[in-house]
């Protein structure tokens, strides 16, 4: 079903973990659909993505798009990121079964959340990024049993 | 090819060699057409007869009141479709239930389309259909009530007897939908009341491509596939013959072992569950703790979603399934286990297995710890796992 490199970067995802105090985060996605991406940015003075950690609870096709999309931000300029698209995240895994597809755009959401972030948190503003549409807030997971 | 611990049971079962070997010669030796008239045809058509009577011995019913179809789904449509059009000038309710299979489900939807009033009873929190629900939705127009034996998904065993006995009590045809059950738990449709009953070879054991509808005599469904006079003119089609033949088989064995085999795949299934309840921390199981098929475990791991187990799982040669929209490809979770009140993020991580008597304690031993390393490695990159610890830590 899936490709190597999607079934490479499932099962060694790279970029996992979270980051303390991080320039930016975003979570996006909804646990009633099963997918949620968390994106940790760490970027420097320069705007550049220093570092980027992830997490995320989905099928095989969403941890491989947020493992290839860490990779891709990684070490960019926050303008640079920018051009990480779900488009080319697919691309780069060399492409994702039709139903999987909407994997991708929460890979694209997650970057452009966690952006936003650090843009809010540093009142400055990034071409072509606007508030990011979704969140988790529906979501309540502490339920214990 | 790695070593596969197959734990899919309810998905599909191995077809037993002795099955094989009966169906064998149908294909080269005995091939002639059933309905010919020649002595070359005979064999064929008293193996068909044979596996006929195998099989209504099996449920205590009459030979002449089996009818051998092409799958489980088609013996659900048709005992619906035709049980609706049969008795639509009595009446145009139809009861059933919110977890029934799909192949029951939206032959349902179908016939809503077509005018039909269907109810879908809720389940309470073990999968169990409300017998008191059941009774109040009775109508005076109500001429079917289809509820499945025991579901596929959380294996849970519905109170058949019963529910025939309120359908026969106030004239109502009573279906039911025992793919998961036939050969897996003993079935008299006298006993329980039954006026139909799909089943389905392949999942005891016999070869795919065939099952059986039973039809009470005095039940008027009609023909649902029109053609010849095979299956006493009600579904036409040169009968397949060797499928008859292992689904006959099968049955026997089914029949012969069912206690023995029940008993040891009960042992395994509780032995499995308890293994993962004391291994796995934040883990629920599903359908009724005790009331359930033999072979059928279902859980549900907190903060993870169901696919990534699975591939996990089928790197480690373990094959299951699992109630998650991934798997479905729709978005949502099985209806089944939002039925029985799971939220969506709990249904999306949950895990059935399905055993054999093929399989041992040392692979539950080997399942067990592969769950553990997965779930714990799912979890720790799971955003909603964070979000819980954090929130503990906290509290």
């Amino acid at each position: 079903m899936y490709t190597e490199k999607v079934m490479d970067h499932f099962e060694h995802p790279r970029n996992v973990g979270e980051i303390e105090n991080p320039s930016g985060m975003g979570t996006v996605g909804n646990a009633k659909c099963g997918d949620i991406m968390r994106i940790y940015l760490d970027i420097d003075e320069n705007q550049i993505i220093r570092d980027v950690k992830f997490k995320t609870f989905g099928c095989g096709a969403a941890v491989a798009t947020s493992s290839m999309a860490t990779e891709m931000v990684k070490g960019k300029s926050v303008q640079e990121a920018m051009q990480v698209t779900n488009k080319a995240v697919m691309e780069a895994l060399d492409g994702l079964p039709p139903v999987k597809v909407h994997c991708s755009l929460l890979a694209e959401e997650a970057i452009h959340a966690a952006l936003w972030d650090y843009a809010q948190k540093n009142n400055i503003e990034i071409q072509g990024l606007k508030q990011p549409k979704s969140d988790i807030s529906e979501h309540d997971g502490d339920e214990e049993y | 090819m790695k070593k596969v611990i197959y734990l899919d049971n309810a998905a599909t079962t191995k077809t037993k060699p002795e099955v094989v070997e009966a169906m064998l010669p149908y294909f080269t030796e005995y091939y002639g057409n059933p309905s010919s008239i020649y002595d070359f045809s005979a064999p064929a058509k008293a193996a068909v007869a044979k596996a006929r009577e195998a099989i209504a011995d099996s449920i205590g019913a009459q030979a002449r009141e089996v009818y051998f179809t092409g799958s489980g789904s088609e013996a659900d449509n048709w005992a619906i479709k035709a049980a609706a059009e049969a008795y639509r000038d009595k009446g145009n309710h139809i009861i059933t239930s919110k977890i029934e299979h799909h192949a029951v489900l939206h032959t349902c939807e179908y016939l809503e389309k077509q005018g039909f009033q269907i109810t879908y009873l809720d389940v309470d929190e073990n999968g169990v259909v409300k017998l008191d629900e059941l009774k109040k939705a009775i109508r005076p127009e109500t001429i079917l009530i289809s509820i499945m034996f025991a579901n596929n998904e959380i294996g849970t065993i519905q109170p058949i007897g019963q529910i025939g006995e309120i359908a026969k009590a106030r004239g109502i045809l009573f279906h039911t939908d025992a793919v998961q059950a036939y050969g897996h738990l003993p079935i008299n449709v006298d006993d329980y009341h039954i006026d139909m009953m799909s089943a389905s070879g392949h999942k005891i054991n016999g070869p795919k491509g065939v099952g059986f509808l039973y039809i009470r005599t005095g039940v008027k469904i009609r023909s649902f596939i029109h053609g010849g006079a095979q299956e006493r003119k009600r579904r036409a089609g040169t009968e397949n013959v060797p499928g008859i033949v292992g689904f006959g088989k099968a049955a026997q064995i089914a029949m012969e072992t069912l206690e023995r085999r029940a008993s040891y795949e009960a042992r395994l299934r509780d032995y499995l569950m308890a293994r993962v309840m004391e291994t796995v921390p934040y883990t629920r199981i599903n359908g009724h703790r005790s009331n359930r098929l033999p072979n059928n475990v279902n859980f549900a791991f907190q903060f993870i979603e169901g696919e990534s187990l699975l591939i996990m799982l089928d790197g480690k040669g373990i094959c299951g399934s699992s109630g998650s929209a991934c798997t479905s490809g729709s978005l949502d979770p099985s209806h089944v286990l939002l039925a029985i009140g799971l939220p969506h993020e709990i249904a999306h991580g949950s895990l059935r297995l399905t055993l054999s008597e093929e399989n041992t304690q040392e692979e539950m031993d080997f399942v067990v710890e592969s769950i553990k390393a997965i779930v714990e490695r799912l979890r720790n990159m799971s955003p909603l796992y964070e979000d819980f610890m954090k929130a503990k830590a906290d509290r």
